[in-house]
């Protein structure tokens, strides 16, 4: 990206001032280095989405910001449904409420290196991952209706996880307001198989180690210390969620031109909160969170009973869900005065700051945990909230690494199985049903997260706690 | 008539599918003597970002109808429609037959369900989307049709 087209507002902090139709500025954050790295696309795509109805502040992108579909993958913006705010299927994206759940183990690294193997094989033969690949559970029509609504409070309620569990959820476990009536039959039947299954792509179940502590106080108000064993989860809404967001984003593309919205890319598809379509969205969309949610715990509850087999010592309370494509309606204060928004966050997470009302209070000092995965050698992080967030970015942070190559360059690059023997010459265990899909995941075709946590924590977005690395990786 | 492109011209055109980057994902490209051959092309470039479309067999035929408004939602229509029936139905396709009617879509998919042993699947499509969306006709009197497809 041309650093020209920038004014620096700090050093980690650039603005794409207003030009052409841009209602508001776009705002990227990232250190010099990784701003320069950044596609074009990034640039086009935030200040595209500044130009979309009812924006609020600006349109603002991660450090972690990279090319996406409409929106920048990394991207957040708020729109206030008072002055004309849209709602925008492709601001969410596919994999609706995909995201990242930590549990914590009560057990150490050795512990782990003691049963390394047979947990990798006992955890890859319980969870459901890859292409095809069905879960257990098959809901009848009433038993869909009630997760859609449920979420992950629903899948404690059939005995696949603990009420403690919803504490550490955001919107504990439950998103409001979901209308099953408006989950078109096809997202539903595309979903039948497929609760409790981890998916493919970037998705992961992984047992990791806390190799490194950078706030002592906040890691111990989260239960980290430095050779704990900690297991995370990284998947979405599977096929319900892709299927509404395929669905929306063609009505929505269809539906601009009579609500008077010039879409600069027909992917920014999207309708004003305050129509038929822009409700019917919201309420398919919140029931695909909840699909992901009720997905996440019943995976936890499979990780739990293999865990429970094999290491039998182990306690696992959730440390915290987060989830990065969503849509959430949030009260921001805007020149002093509170304003109920809806806030996009694509491939971005989440982070409320220190005594946020919405936090549980176990962890209302500390902040809310943000949990951003890396890939499968370079490791993930554990970051906390804080209060700056919320006049930076709405309270929001990175998500991820972000690839540094295509999936193309990955497999010419790569072999499945060498990726395989580097990574356990260096201690990572690694199970996938796919050869190819490992090389395309493979990490070197990944962004080093270091870099991503660094400039996330310099710009105030949230703070770094701690630092993971993989022992098991169970891949989709 | 002068886009349809002359005997000599079709048959001396090598239908044929591509990948293209895009950041994160991959795009899909299919170029055909047609709009509808180009759509197969296409939706072989689909198959090709989860399995080798020559190594699934094409024993067990279903039918797809969609339509849309323009020329480039029905590719992606047609593409999501794909997406939809291999993720229902747990099969994988080979071939493709399609027919186009103006706004209109009929087709048919060969193929199998899904072996993981066989066909070693790399990843599952989520959804075609609009990005870099086009179908056009090329320089040489055929069609081009592409997107990128979310994985």
């Amino acid at each position: 990206m041309n650093l020209d087209e920038l004014v620096r507002r700090g050093p980690c902090e650039w603005e794409v001032p207003m030009r052409g139709d841009m209602r508001v500025p776009a705002i990227v954050y990232g250190s010099e280095a990784l701003v320069a790295e950044m596609d074009d696309k990034v640039l086009e795509q935030a200040s595209n989405v500044a130009k979309l109805p009812g924006i609020v502040r600006a349109s603002y992108a991660m450090p972690d910001a990279h090319w996406g579909y409409g929106f920048p993958i990394g991207g957040v913006a708020a729109f206030d449904p008072e002055r004309g705010g849209v709602v925008s299927a492709g601001g969410v994206g596919f994999d609706i409420s995909c995201g990242v759940r930590c549990l914590l183990t009560g057990l150490r690294a050795e512990d782990i290196l003691a049963v390394q193997r047979p947990l990798a094989e006992a955890l890859f033969a319980r969870i459901p991952a890859g292409v095809g690949s069905t879960g257990a559970i098959r809901l009848d029509v009433a038993r869909m209706e009630a997760m859609l609504v449920g979420g992950a409070r629903w899948a404690v309620d059939q005995g696949w996880g603990t009420p403690a569990d919803l504490e550490r959820i955001e919107e504990r476990g439950q998103m409001p307001h979901a209308k099953p009536d408006k989950v078109s039959a096809l997202a539903k039947k595309r979903q039948r198989d497929e609760m409790g299954t981890l998916g493919s792509g970037n998705h992961y179940l992984e047992v990791q180690r806390v190799a490194e502590v950078f706030d002592e106080s906040i890691a111990g108000a989260f239960g980290l210390r430095v050779d704990d064993a900690v297991v995370m989860i990284h998947c979405g809404s599977r096929g319900l969620g892709h299927q509404i967001g395929t669905e929306f984003l063609r009505e929505m593309a269809i539906a601009a031109k009579g609500f008077g919205i010039a879409l600069p890319d027909r992917e920014l598809a999207c309708a004003p909160i305050r129509s038929d379509l822009g409700e019917a969205y919201l309420g398919a969309m919140r029931s695909a969170i909840n699909c992901a949610l009720a997905n996440r715990q019943i995976l936890t509850h499979l990780v739990r009973e293999v865990f429970a087999g094999l290491l039998p010592a182990a306690r696992m309370p959730l440390l915290y869900d987060v989830s990065h494509n969503t849509c959430k309606l949030e009260t921001h204060r805007i020149d002093g005065h509170e304003r109920a928004l809806f806030v996009h966050r694509k491939g971005a997470t989440r982070a409320l700051g220190p005594g946020h009302p919405e936090l549980p209070e176990s962890l209302r000092l500390a902040g809310q945990p943000v949990l951003i995965g890396g890939s499968m050698g370079t490791g993930s992080y554990v970051l906390a909230g804080t209060a700056r967030s919320e006049s930076l970015a709405f309270s929001s942070a990175c998500h991820g690494a972000g690839r540094a190559m295509s999936r193309h360059q990955a497999v010419a690059c790569w072999r499945g199985r060498q990726v395989v023997d580097d990574l356990a010459a260096r201690g990572i265990m690694v199970r996938s049903p796919s050869s190819r899909g490992i090389a395309e995941e493979a990490p070197g075709a990944y962004k080093d997260v270091s870099e991503v946590v660094d400039a996330t924590d310099a710009a105030g977005l949230a703070r770094k706690v701690a630092k993971l690395v993989p022992l098991v990786c169970v891949k989709g | 008539m002068g886009r349809e492109p002359a005997a000599g011209v079709s048959t001396a055109m090598q239908e044929h599918w591509e990948h293209y980057e895009h950041g994160a994902d991959i795009g899909v490209r299919g170029i055909g003597a047609t709009m509808a051959g180009a759509f197969e092309q296409a939706a072989l470039a689909l198959t090709a970002v989860i399995t080798d479309p020559v190594g699934v067999a094409v024993h067990d035929a279903i039918d797809i109808a969609c339509e849309a408004p323009d020329a480039e939602l029905l590719l992606a229509q047609w593409l999501n429609a794909l997406v939809y029936e291999m993720a229902v139905r747990r099969m994988l396709f080979g071939r493709y037959r399609v027919e186009i009617d103006g706004t209109r879509l009929r087709a048919q998919a060969f193929g199998e369900p899904t072996s993981v042993e066989r066909h070693r699947p790399a990843v599952e499509v989520k959804g075609a989307t609009y990005t870099s969306l086009r179908v056009a006709p090329t320089a040489d009197g055929g069609w081009m049709a592409q997107t990128v497809v979310d994985v």
